[in-house]
């Protein structure tokens, strides 16, 4: 269970969320997400035989909106904190085309 | 090439996305509306701030059930709503809140009518909501530009079980998939404006000398018309088993796994997709800031009772009840409105054949050059009822039916009234019938003659004579009555 975080594991986690890191960030994050999991996996010795596996962590469900219009941002607030603007949109570096 | 016969398997399934048409988004109550200017539809919520709460559009989930309930699928009593996490420009929380394990919908079907007459079941194997992404705009060679309108706007996957085996049938799912959401009024099912997008999977399983040779999957992304889903199936088709002939032991599922190609609609092919290297790790896990929905049976309940007669169905009882023809019943279930002006209509009173024939008739002509249903004609049920119970009680000829409806599409009114002004009302005086039928045969001798003497040409004369007291007449001659004076006037002699 310890060794499960491998150099790899980190290096191929950071890369899904963008994030470079150098062999000494790798090192330090594969520690402590070890630690994170070995301190969750103690909750593996509790007997759950007979109980329900939980979805969610509240019990409340069911909270809903009615589908009318409320107040939107403009054009400008939206982008007020964008790095960068093309007249209205988001500008972003160029992404291949699709969609 | 081998020798041995060899039996080729298409396997084809579809997701199914189709925008729905709640008045705000999933999440936050930002319009849901196509076309706006950019980034004008957008909230702290879809556009991934942090420290936001989303909400659940009661509407959308309502409509994503009655889609499951007409699906004829199995709605759980709990589901729940997962992250999947991607890095893209248009995903502004950098996750799309999705339903991983738990769908609103699962387990259906939907019995697809197929061109030759014949219906296929098509399983379905889930339908969940999630939210969709904004645009990605390339108009400018240097950059991307991104519009967040519509985003988190409410997006039903519907995934259908491989059990398709043709092009056709993908096709034919597909618009069914798109008749069905239009008459449950869950979608406007637009095609231009995005509002369903296909993604087909498609493989082969080859048969020859008693093994089974299967192609790896590919999955078509992001095909958003009808022509484009049926090309790319067809072309994928041919292009794997001109790969598999090449190679029939590496072109293999197990060896090569699954791929993502797009389509080109201008060479009409499909082109492969670099792999996105880890597309696919999207580390789903709950979320947290949105509780469950409970599902129990009052709900369900509702929804069922919600849902009307759907298309096959009322297809059926057309058949049965009306005695109309397959095409017929066909062309009355084009959409909801269409088959409800029938039964408004008959509902009045009016005879279902004339109903029929009046829709189907010059209605239908109307609808066609107006580029719309014949529900959205604009002519009311009782404008319709009226005017067939008109026509059947012989107050009106067909010529003057058809003006009728003309007038009422362009200028409403009732047919009485329209019949009224254009002076179409048949001629109920016996004696102005009868001059009009006495100077058409006064007109026409040789006609005259050749019925008299009932001759080869007898028949084509009387009708030529019962045409000639219509224009006479100006339309007015109730054509029974003009009938009977002519065979009277015409036999005995
Ligand atoms: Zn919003």
């Amino acid at each position: 269970m310890s060794n499960k975080i491998t150099p790899e594991v980190v290096r191929h986690i950071g890369k899904l969320a963008r994030i470079e890191l150098d062999d000494q960030q790798v090192e330090m994050l594969g520690r402590q997400l070890g630690d994170i999991l070995r301190y969750v996996d103690k909750l593996q010795a509790l007997n759950t035989d007979g109980v329900a596996p939980m979805a969610h962590a509240v019990e409340i469900h069911n909270v809903l909106a009615d589908d009318a219009p409320g107040q939107s941002l403009t054009a400008d607030e939206a982008l007020a904190n964008a790095p960068a603007r093309d007249n209205d949109f988001f500008m972003v570096p160029k992404v291949l085309g699709d969609s | 090439m081998s020798e041995q016969a060899t039996e080729v398997l298409a396997i084809v399934g579809l997701e199914i996305h189709v925008e729905l048409a709640t008045e705000t988004k999933m999440f936050c109550r930002c319009r849901n509306r196509f076309g706006d200017p950019p980034n004008t539809n957008v909230c702290p919520v879809c556009i991934g701030m942090p420290g936001v709460l989303p909400v659940m559009n009661s509407k959308a989930v309502e409509y994503s059930l009655k889609v499951g309930q007409a699906l004829n699928c199995e709605l759980p009593s709990y589901s729940k709503w997962d992250r999947k996490s991607y890095y893209y420009p248009d995903l502004p929380k950098n996750y799309q809140i999705s339903q991983y394990d738990l769908p609103l919908c699962k387990d259906g079907y939907l019995d697809v009518p197929l061109p030759d007459g014949s219906s296929k079941r098509i399983r379905v194997l889930r339908a969940h909501l999630e939210e969709d992404a904004g645009k990605n705009i390339h108009d400018n060679p240097a950059h991307t530009g991104v519009d967040l309108n519509r985003a988190g706007v409410p997006l039903l996957e519907i995934v259908s079980q491989p059990d398709m085996n043709t092009p056709q049938e993908a096709l034919s799912f597909a618009r069914e998939m798109q008749r069905l959401v239009r008459w449950l009024g869950v979608s406007e099912a637009n095609m231009q404006m995005g509002h369903m997008r296909f993604e087909p999977n498609i493989n082969l399983h080859i048969t020859r000398g008693g093994t089974v040779y299967k192609t790896p999957i590919v999955e078509v992304k992001n095909l958003n018309s009808f022509k484009a889903l049926e090309g790319a199936v067809t072309h994928e088709l041919k292009r794997q088993y001109a790969q598999w002939l090449e190679d029939p032991e590496g072109f293999s599922l197990d060896r090569k796994g699954k791929q993502n190609r797009g389509w080109d609609d201008q060479r009409n092919i499909t082109v492969f997709q670099r792999e996105k290297e880890e597309a696919h790790d999207y580390r789903y896990f709950p979320e947290p800031d949105l509780p469950a929905v409970v599902v129990d049976d009052a709900w369900r309940e509702s929804i069922r009772a919600s849902i009307g007669e759907l298309p096959l169905a009322r297809r059926e009882r057309f058949i049965k009840q009306h005695q109309l023809g397959s095409k017929e019943a066909e062309a009355m279930i084009q959409d909801a409105d269409t088959g409800n002006l029938l039964d408004d209509a008959t509902a009045m009173g009016a005879p279902p054949r004339r109903v029929v024939n009046l829709m189907l008739g010059r209605m239908s002509a109307a609808a066609n050059e107006k580029g719309c249903a014949l529900g959205q004609l604009g002519v009311s049920a009782a404008q319709l009822s009226q005017l067939a119970i008109m026509l059947e009680e012989g107050k009106l000829n067909a010529t003057a039916g058809d003006k009728i409806i003309d007038h009422m599409i362009a200028n409403g009114g009732s047919p009485l009234e329209i019949a009224g002004k254009l002076n179409l009302l048949a001629e109920s005086n016996t004696a102005a019938v009868e001059q009009w039928v006495d100077q058409a045969i006064a007109a026409n001798p040789d006609p005259a003659q050749q019925v008299r003497s009932g001759d080869k040409k007898a028949k084509q004369a009387f009708g030529f004579l019962v045409g000639q007291v219509m224009r006479i007449s100006g339309g007015k001659a109730p054509p029974s009555a003009v009938k009977e004076l002519l065979e009277s006037k015409l036999s005995a002699k």
